[in-house]
Order: C-alpha cells, then sequence, then structure tokens
C-alpha cells in the first residue's frame, strides 16, 4: 500500500466551493530512464485519479510519464451536503488504492 | 610621533569595525535555501499538505512505533512520544559518541540505537526507511534554532571538517568555500549558489525526486567538482557536517525542507 494525505477542509458550509489535496507516493517511473546495467526500466506510472462523492464522478484526471513521483493534486469542489470522498488511484502493473474521507457540509 | 598616529589610525579603524559588526548584529547575512527559492517551492515547504516529505514523515511516525528487533522493542518504549522525547534532538546533531569516540549523524545514531538497544539489523544508508524515521525525528525540531553541542572532544574533527571545506579538491580544483562562501547568490548554470546551511535535513529535493539526506547532497559536490565522493558514512563527511552545523549555529531548522 502506498502512503497517502489527503486533506478535506472540514469547515464547509453548502454551496461553498472547497479545495481538496491528494498526495501520494509513487515513483512515476517513466520507462524512458537506462539502470546501470544497460537495461531500460519498466514504466511504472499512474494513469488515472477519480474522486467520487457517495459513487458519483466529482473530479477524474489522467497521469502521465512527466508528471514527477509522488504526485500532488489539488482540486476545487462545489458542495451542497454531507457524503464519503473516495479517492482512487490506477497504475500499471495492476496498482489500484483506494481511500477514503468524509465530507462534513454543514 | 609616528606611534601616534599609528594608534589613532587603529582607533579610526577599530569605530569602523564596530560600525560594521553591530549592522551586521542587526541583520543576519546567512541565508537558507529556502529564501532563495521560487515561491512555488517555498509554498510546497510551507504547506504540509503539499510537501511530499511528508508521505515519508508519516511512514517515520509508523517506524517510530513498529517494534523491532530481539527484544521487540520499539523507539517509544525508551523514548516515549517522539513529539515530545525528540524535540530538539536534530537541532544538535552531529554529536560526540562516546563508545565509538568519534561523531555522529543523526541517521547513524538511529541505526546505533537500532543495534545496540533494539538488536535489530542497521538500515542501509539512504535507505527509504532510515530516511523516513530520520526526518520523524527532524520534524520534531523544526523552527527551534541550530545548536550544535558545546563538547571540547568535537573541535578536532569541527577543524578538520573546516580544512576540508575550505580545501581544494576534484579536477575542477574548487574548495566549497570557493562557490558557497566567495560566489554564493550569484548563478551556476541556471540555478542560484546557495549559502550550503544544512538548514533542511533530510530534504525532500525535486532533481531527485525523493527524500536524501546531507551526505548525499555532500556527495553529489564532490561528483560536481569531478572528485572522488567518499562512502555514505566516512568520517570524512561527518567532519564536513560538524563544521556546516557550526556554520549554521542559530539559523532555524526547517526539516523536512523542500529544495529545487
Amino acid at each position: 500500500m502506498a502512503r497517502t494525505l489527503i486533506t478535506v477542509p472540514q469547515d464547509a458550509k453548502r454551496g461553498d466551493v472547497i479545495e481538496i489535496r491528494v498526495l501520494i507516493a509513487h515513483p512515476m517511473e517513466t520507462g524512458y530512464r537506462v539502470a546501470s546495467d544497460g537495461k531500460q526500466v519498466p514504466r511504472d506510472i499512474l494513469r488515472r485519479f477519480t474522486c467520487r462523492l457517495d459513487g458519483e464522478v466529482v473530479f477524474a484526471a489522467a497521469l502521465f510519464p512527466a508528471i514527477s513521483s509522488n504526485p500532488y493534486l489539488a482540486f476545487p469542489l462545489r458542495v451542497e451536503r454531507s457524503g464519503t470522498l473516495s479517492f482512487a488511484w490506477e497504475g500499471d502493473g495492476g496498482f489500484m488504492q483506494t481511500e477514503t474521507a468524509t465530507l462534513n457540509v454543514a | 610621533m609616528t606611534r601616534a598616529l599609528a594608534s589613532l589610525a587603529l582607533g579610526v579603524l577599530a569605530s569602523g569595525l564596530l560600525a560594521v559588526g553591530s549592522a551586521h548584529a542587526q541583520q543576519d547575512p546567512r541565508r537558507s535555501g529556502y529564501d532563495d527559492m521560487s515561491s512555488a517551492t517555498q509554498a510546497m515547504q510551507r504547506d504540509d499538505t503539499q510537501n511530499p516529505a511528508m508521505l515519508f514523515v508519516a511512514d517515520g511516525e509508523a517506524l517510530w512505533k513498529r517494534p523491532a528487533g530481539s527484544d521487540a522493542k520499539t523507539c517509544a518504549s525508551c523514548h516515549g512520544d517522539a513529539r515530545t522525547g525528540m524535540r530538539g534532538v536534530a537541532a544538535r546533531y552531529p554529536a560526540f559518541y562516546g563508545s565509538l569516540a568519534r561523531p555522529v549523524t543523526l541517521g547513524e545514531r538511529l541505526n546505533l540505537c537500532r543495534t545496540r538497544q533494539q538488536r535489530a539489523e542497521a538500515w542501509r544508508a539512504e535507505s527509504a526507511e532510515l530516511l523516513a524515521l530520520e526526518a520523524y525525528v527532524a520534524l520534531q525540531s523544526r523552527g527551534q534554532v541550530i545548536t550544535p553541542p558545546d563538547d571540547t572532544r568535537l573541535a578536532p574533527f569541527r577543524a578538520r571538517g573546516e580544512q576540508r571545506y575550505r580545501r581544494r579538491i576534484g579536477q575542477l580544483d574548487l574548495a566549497c568555500a570557493q562557490c558557497h562562501d566567495d560566489h554564493a547568490g550569484k548563478r551556476l548554470g541556471g540555478s542560484t549558489i546557495p549559502q550550503g546551511h544544512p538548514t533542511g535535513y533530510p530534504i525532500y529535493r525535486l532533481e531527485w525526486q525523493a527524500l536524501g539526506s546531507l551526505q548525499r547532497r555532500l556527495r553529489g559536490c564532490y561528483s560536481g567538482v569531478r572528485a572522488e565522493a567518499p562512502p555514505y558514512g566516512a568520517l570524512e563527511l561527518v567532519e564536513l557536517e560538524l563544521y556546516l552545523a557550526s556554520r549554521a549555529a542559530g539559523m532555524t531548522v526547517e526539516s523536512p525542507a523542500v529544495r529545487p
């Protein structure tokens, strides 16, 4: 399991636009590098990030080899109700990680 | 007559020096690498939700509480809560380690605790575990003042460190001091030459895309001037670290810092 840091503001009111921040530990190996033994290092990147609120997709992003390791994403979200946010990262080699966070809207 | 003139001249000179001294006392001419970074990189360091080093800190916190070795002791079994027990520790290292009769870095000290107290295997230098625990311990000193220990046994090592800092090495025949004292603030290629104060180690360096120790950074400079870099843990590097810590005494710990 990769380490993640997820920041969801807890003082949001109905209709507010909040900023959600996610950070995940991942090498984002481009596949273009050559190791000291002369062999190409196989590509190992995250391909897709999806954020869902109670199952409904509210934000998604495609990631590419040019994105640096330990990718950080911040995105705005207009919140109308409380719920459970789920964050999913999918990557090469069957990488799949899902984390959840509670969204409290006053 | 000449003597009177000379003493007058000395007096004038001394008052001039005094004036300069007091001006310097008001404003420290030393700059952390932080001051020379872009505002985006500064923001990355300031904000724990953006700083990738905090991923390692979270790992380090888990390691602090994880039993290791034959006695299954954790760091916390002896030192308790790191937030109180490790407060200010990183601001003092490198420090003298009596039974080895030499100074050790914070990372070496963690490994000594691991082998001698926990009876576990030492972590490899620059391994993810060692850097994570080091970052977690160093974080507990963030905001504190760098205070190298006032230990006379350290003096000869520190003096040798300073010699190394000023000695020209490598095919480029450059000393640390030539870049980081004489030309600090100017440009080397696209980057600003920092004054070389180790205020934020272990650092998350964007160039490395990873967390790294001060020794990794020093070895980078060795190969930069095309000298043979000493291996990790070499006394030569520890002595340099010791001198750099005394040179940065009084500056603020930023660990874990972000650098470009």
